[in-house]
């Protein structure tokens, strides 16, 4: 089942063009990576998708208005911020809420995935006093708490230690094969998506590649743009 | 004693009633309004917009009518100004309150220098008089202030959410641009309705320090709207009844305490480490 429908994109700032003529679908149960080089439009893409940043042609359909969003942390406000966890999680609920207020079924929802992700211990904890693993766990839960058909994720493990790394892959991992959550990932980390991800695309202001990974390890326009040795790697990875 | 018959004597006066009523209230929504601007970075447009109220009530007062008729409009377009400055023109925030700011000084100014006659009016607007605000300023200082907590409680989730990650607050369907708008238009009725109270040039502090001093020992978002509106209550009562006792300027005193209380919340916060 198509959950997203991107028709020929593009996105201009001032006279640059940062996306040109995008097109691709995203069916249900997707996990798709996102990759390409430094500037090559992937945050553009996403914020588009997401209505944040202002199109300049083309059309984006969704299907569902459930949609779940962990951007890069460096984008989120001070370490000052008088927030606990609980209360940052809790205000993940309001996607497309009608009432303003919290029930007490709410609290229910933020205590459960506050197990789920084990957490516990910083409940009650300042969200800016925590650890980059940490606050990006708790960031996690705040995106997922809504129950979201699609979950948009914009390089969620920058800065993250190697062991949170893998405890954030291994958990969208499980959310895509035991929930059927459809993945959209932007990574740098091109090891980690080549060993869980469905589907790549490769961005550079236009679409490079979109497929499986198997049409990836064959294709050999990829292996003029990667290298057979980096091709090879990533292919390595992904089996 | 005598401290305390004087205090409970002061009560029983009509102007200490209405400055308590008029202060209470201002308190309670500049407060309020505090945490959510010094949270998303906008303490300072409340300092500007409270330089431009100076230079409508000069405005004002030189054609004759009432400041808070000409304030009320000028005001709100001043914060829809700076707003698009920021979001069209591209200039940075703190400069285009720079911008506005000092040119509705300049402004003020000069009308101040035009007409005269009224240097005795303008001071009471510049520093405030709560001691001499009239039934109608009281009332509709309470108005003022009853609408902003309304709408501060109706949308206290969507502000959170604005102030911590707006970009979330957007994917999330809450309508920033509308929200923003709204309470640009709450925070110039609440800065012109105040300046009579507190002063054109003291205003902004009623908005900005409890918020500041809150930020010292608040633990959650919960704890420091309750201790931000504590905070600016107890710096306005007991501001009013110093400035009685000691026949001190009331928006001042007012100031003065509230830089009192930051000072302590810091250095305790620096001690105890609370956060």
């Amino acid at each position: 089942m198509k959950q997203i429908e991107v028709k020929n994109l593009s996105v201009k700032y001032q006279n640059a063009i940062i996306l040109n003529n995008i097109n691709f679908t995203v069916d249900k149960g997707d996990y798709i990576a996102v990759v390409g080089p430094n500037g090559s439009g992937k945050t553009t893409l996403i914020k588009t998708l997401l209505a944040l940043i202002e199109k300049s042609e083309g059309k984006i359909e969704f299907s569902t208005k459930k949609i779940g969003y962990l951007q890069q942390k460096i984008s989120i406000a001070d370490s000052n911020f008088p927030s606990n966890v609980q209360e940052i999680i809790r205000s993940g609920l309001l996607i497309n809420k009608k009432s303003k207020i919290y029930s007490s079924i709410d609290n229910e929802k933020v205590d459960s995935i506050i197990e789920k992700l084990g957490i516990e211990d910083i409940k009650y904890k300042l969200i800016g006093k925590l650890s980059g693993g940490q606050i990006q766990k708790a960031l996690l839960a705040r995106a997922i708490i809504s129950d979201p058909d699609i979950l948009i994720l914009d390089e969620p493990t920058t800065a993250l230690d190697p062991n949170s790394r893998d405890f954030f892959y291994n958990y969208i991992k499980e959310l895509n094969e035991k929930e059927n959550k459809t993945i959209i990932l932007v990574s740098h980390d091109i090891g980690a998506v080549g060993k869980f991800a469905k589907k790549i695309l490769y961005l550079d202001r236009v679409v490079i590649f979109y497929g499986t990974f198997s049409e990836f390890c064959h294709s050999s326009d990829m292996t003029k743009y990667f290298g057979n040795i980096s091709q090879h790697f990533f292919c390595q990875r992904h089996n | 004693m005598e401290l305390i018959s004087l205090l409970l004597r002061s009560v029983q006066y009509e102007f200490i009633q209405k400055a308590l009523l008029s202060g209470t209230f201002l308190a309670i929504s500049s407060a309020l309004l505090g945490v959510f601007l010094a949270l998303q970075r906008k303490s300072l447009i409340s300092d500007g917009l409270s330089h431009v109220s100076f230079a409508t009530a000069a405005l004002a007062l030189l054609i004759g009518l009432s400041p808070l008729i000409i304030s009320l409009p000028l005001v709100i377009l001043a914060s829809i100004l700076i707003n698009k400055l920021v979001s069209h023109a591209h200039i940075y925030s703190d400069s285009a309150i720079g911008l506005v700011s000092s040119l509705s000084i300049a402004v003020g100014v000069l009308i101040v220098n035009v007409g005269s006659g009224f240097n005795v009016d303008i001071y009471s607007y510049l520093f405030g008089s709560i001691l001499a605000i009239s039934p109608i300023e009281t009332a509709l200082c309470i108005a003022a202030s009853l609408i902003t907590i309304v709408l501060i409680i109706i949308f206290f989730n969507d502000l959170f959410l604005i102030s911590y990650d707006e970009d979330y607050a957007r994917i999330s369907g809450i309508n920033v641009k509308m929200l923003d708008l709204t309470f640009s238009t709450v925070q110039s009725v609440v800065i012109v309705v105040g300046i009579k109270i507190v002063g054109a040039m003291l205003i902004s502090s009623l908005i900005i320090f409890p918020a500041i001093t809150s930020l010292q020992i608040a633990r959650s978002f919960k704890s420091m709207i309750i201790f931000s509106v504590s905070i600016s209550l107890l710096s306005v009562i007991i501001g009013i009844f110093s400035s009685f006792v000691f026949n001190a300027p009331t928006g001042a005193t007012i100031v003065l305490l509230n830089g009192i209380l930051f000072l302590i919340f810091f250095i305790l916060n620096k001690i105890f480490k609370f956060k």
